[in-house]
């Protein structure tokens, strides 16, 4: 009954949307960083609650020494490899919100990255992503619905004013190989694969052209896969580049097993890199019109495994940063006593963090998020 | 007066003139286009020789010898392990902390295993048309290694859809229901009477049969409860009725009441007329176009369900209908990566040594064979195509191209020649113009770069 209902909804006649909350204009000048935290990042060990006897019982091999953890107040405070982060913090340029998750979560990596990408229920399949959704018809002309740089589209699939590339370099590279010749056959299939085709060597020249004007030095960042990434995003901020969003992709965050050391060069990697893209672009002057969220499939179970890992679980904290962001903290931790068959139950639900982009950004409603308002993290 | 007499004369002379030249062509056989164009639909890549093979045949006898090629088992060796039952509870919390990290890469090696094995299997078939409809079947009947984690339910479940990619749909729904990969995938194994799991039952409505819109969510529920105790044993893996869990109590299904099981909800489904509808439509986007016609669909799911839901015979007046020959849906179907890949190593007659290869690429292509993105599988058709997967697939025939470059003479080809291999690989006219004086080698990047060479 709720997924008919909910289908229902996303079908809404046009004229139905005019009862949407009031929004202002689209700003095309902000760009999302979008962190994907791949394989289910551990929350617990992320933002840790140590002041709870219970986080020290149910890991008694992964726990974090309360000694080393960066203390945000005199409950939680952040994993030591989280340490670049804390200057954000007492800037209050740092926002955590607690117990991000939905209701009958799926502990399958896929469906789950699946429900998170789409900003779907648990028992509803959407086809396109959440951002792609959000901003069809609304991209800036001349303009992209996005950038993915990683192997999937996410938040992004299903809209063709997306660019995915895996590799930037390599992208442009052979971007600029292809051929375009225009064409109008008159089959709709050929027509949409040469379409593409001269949008991608379009993208891609602009891009080139752009990425010219930048005034980011990669040479700054880590020099990790994750920290590649940034430094070509930065690029492309920094660039002016027309896009609302840019998706970078770290991990994978998978730890079944051996977690401490793992986790720490995770984590490690994660704090260096944002530090360093801060670093750039307030030097570039472009931090102001730049939100950063970490989003993952899922948090892990509170107990740690026999193998000083942890396995799939569900409610993790999630974090905002950004010059326009309310530092603090938002929602409520999950318990650690209440759990549901030995996992974390959600206190605030993920769809809530996209409403808060979707208003930063301006653009229009979207049915998926009915029921999901947005946090109050945000400066304006 | 007289135009009243006419009127229906006129109407029907149309259609018997119509029927006189589609006996008349078909009597005359397949022309070089026709033949690629039936062999690009139902195979993987045209390769010469069964081009040569089939110009000139009927239409008829040509589709019917595509049927009767179609074989049951796999032509290759499974890797060793496929029997090997999942390690039970017990020694699974017996292993050392080292043993589990050995187990983990072992089924993460499996995992490549079996897919390159499909490949390779896909690449060695004298039937590519069974390696199609057993990946239309895997692609309806969805599991995923994501979630099923023991490789060998996987490649049994690969068996089971090629065994019955042919015979007809109550025994794909009976066996597929009783299927160790499905019942871990999608949880009937956890389904019992007092703990219901409803997600078989509504993907057995959904997306398996009727179709979206069609049921209540009412016939989910009892759907579910008509299942429970279909379950696995624990240390076979093999299906096994729980009696136990089984509720007997009286369920209604679309209208119908009684003690039903699953086999019983099955028989209901298959008395709905929504259930031939829904395969067909399918059946056409995969083999005809991306618009299925609605008459022509309705006029087959009635030879669907009147031939007791035999599937040869509705391949076999798909493939025969008009709509499947007519000019205006050649090339219209985007191939996808599967197609794609071990098409151009057949139509290049490549030496392979290592399917891990195509397993990459059709994975970076966003293929993963035996892990479709969700319960609903690949959506296909132009959701193949992206930025990203456009330049793999381009930068992939670039590569093709080189490895068929190095096989390749460098002599010139004649005129002849060259139109011969372009209407091999092409289905329509090149985007970027023929040119001529090229040797193969020139001619082949071309072609495979071409953008008509992503379609079919």
């Amino acid at each position: 009954m709720k997924r008919r209902a909910f289908l229902r909804l996303l079908t809404l006649p046009a004229g139905v949307m005019l009862l949407r909350p009031a929004i202002g204009n689209v700003s095309h000048d902000r760009v999302l960083l979008l962190v994907e935290l791949k394989g289910g990042n551990d929350g617990l060990n992320t933002v840790i609650p140590y002041a709870d006897q219970r986080y020290y019982a149910l890991r008694p091999r992964i726990a974090i020494a309360r000694d080393d953890i960066v203390q945000l107040d005199e409950r939680r405070g952040l994993h030591p490899a989280l340490g670049p982060l804390e200057p954000l913090w007492r800037q209050r340029e740092l926002a955590i919100v607690e117990g991000v998750g939905y209701p009958d979560p799926s502990l399958s990596h896929f469906r789950s990255m699946d429900i998170w990408a789409t900003g779907s229920g648990s028992a509803l399949v959407l086809d396109q992503g959440w951002i792609a959704r959000l901003w069809q018809g609304h991209e800036a002309e001349s303009g992209m619905a996005g950038i993915a740089i990683g192997r999937d589209a996410g938040p992004l699939a299903g809209n063709h004013r997306a660019l995915v590339m895996n590799d930037p370099e390599r992208f442009l590279r052979q971007a600029r190989s292809l051929r375009t010749t225009p064409a109008v056959t008159g089959n709709p299939t050929l027509d949409h694969v040469v379409g593409l085709q001269q949008g991608v060597a379009r993208s891609a020249r602009s891009l080139a052209a752009d990425l010219e004007g930048g005034q980011v030095d990669t040479e700054d960042f880590p020099r990790t896969r994750f920290g590649r990434q940034l430094g070509f995003a930065a690029q492309l901020v920094s660039a002016g580049v027309r896009t609302p969003v840019i998706k970078v992709s770290h991990g994978s965050f998978d730890t079944h097993s051996n977690q401490p050391e793992q986790h720490r060069r995770l984590l490690t990697e994660l704090a260096e890199g944002l530090e360093a893209f801060r670093r750039a672009l307030l030097r570039s002057g472009d931090w102001g019109r730049v939100l950063v969220m970490t989003y993952s499939e899922f948090g892990r179970r509170p107990t740690e495994n026999g193998s000083r890992g942890t396995d799939h679980g569900t409610a993790a904290p999630q974090l905002v940063l950004g010059s326009a962001v309310r530092g603090g903290i938002y929602g409520a931790a999950a318990s650690l006593s209440n759990l549901d068959v030995g996992n974390l139950r959600f206190t605030t639900d993920y769809r809530r963090l996209y409403s808060t982009v979707a208003r930063w950004w301006g653009v229009p409603w979207d049915p998926a998020l009915a029921g999901h308002p947005a946090l109050p993290l945000l400066k304006s | 007066m007289a135009t009243t007499t006419l009127r229906p004369l006129l109407l029907i002379a149309p259609f018997w003139l119509g029927m006189l030249w589609v006996s008349g062509a078909a009597a005359q056989g397949l022309t070089a286009l026709e033949a690629r164009h039936l062999l690009a639909r139902t195979s993987l890549g045209v390769t010469e020789s069964t081009l040569n093979a089939f110009v000139g045949l009927p239409r008829e006898e040509a589709v019917d010898r595509l049927l009767k090629g179609v074989r049951t088992e796999p032509v290759t060796t499974a890797p060793e392990w496929v029997d090997e039952p999942p390690p039970g509870r017990r020694r699974r919390e017996s292993m050392s902390e080292e043993e589990r990290t050995q187990f983990r890469r072992q089924v993460i090696e499996r995992v490549v295993e079996l897919k390159s094995w499909w490949y390779r299997e896909m690449l060695a078939t004298p039937s590519p048309l069974t390696e199609r409809m057993t990946l239309f079947w895997s692609n309806h009947f969805t599991s995923s290694l994501e979630k099923v984690r023991w490789p060998p339910l996987l490649h049994r479940q690969n068996l089971l859809l090629r065994r019955l990619a042919f015979t007809d749909l109550r025994s794909l729904l009976r066996e597929i229901s009783r299927d160790p990969a499905m019942l871990v995938y999608l949880d009937n194994a956890l389904n019992r009477r007092d703990a219901p799991n409803e997600n078989y039952a509504r993907e057995l409505l959904e997306l398996f049969t009727l179709g979206e819109g069609h049921y209540t969510e009412a016939d989910i529920r009892e759907t579910a409860r008509a299942f429970t105790g279909w379950t696995l044993d624990r240390d076979t893996a093999e299906f096994e009725f729980r009696r136990r869990w089984h509720d007997r109590g009286r369920k209604t299904v679309l209208g119908r009441s009684g003690h039903l099981d699953g086999d019983d909800v099955i028989e209901i489904i298959l008395a709905q007329p929504r259930t031939a509808e829904h395969i067909t439509e399918k059946l056409w986007r995969e083999f005809v176009s991306p618009e299925p016609q609605q008459a022509e669909v309705d006029r087959l799911a009635e030879v669907f369900s009147a031939s007791d839901y035999e599937i040869r015979g509705l391949m076999r007046a798909l493939l025969l209908s008009d709509h499947f020959w007519a000019q205006a849906n050649r090339g219209t179907l985007v191939k996808s990566p599967v197609e794609l890949l071990v098409g151009a190593v057949s139509e290049l007659d490549l030496p392979l040594r290592d399917p891990r290869i195509l397993v990459r690429a059709g994975r970076a292509m966003g293929q993963d064979l035996f892990a479709p993105p969700s319960v609903k599988g690949w959506p296909g058709g132009t959701a193949w195509l992206d930025s990203n997967t456009l330049l793999i697939r381009q930068q992939a025939m670039q590569r093709v191209a080189g490895a068929g470059e190095r096989m390749a003479s460098s002599t010139p080809l004649g005129q002849g020649q060259a139109e011969a291999l372009q209407e091999r690989l092409l289905p329509l006219p090149p985007v970027d113009g023929l040119s001529l004086a090229e040797n193969r080698a020139g001619l082949l990047a071309k072609l495979l770069r071409d953008p008509v060479y992503q379609l079919k």
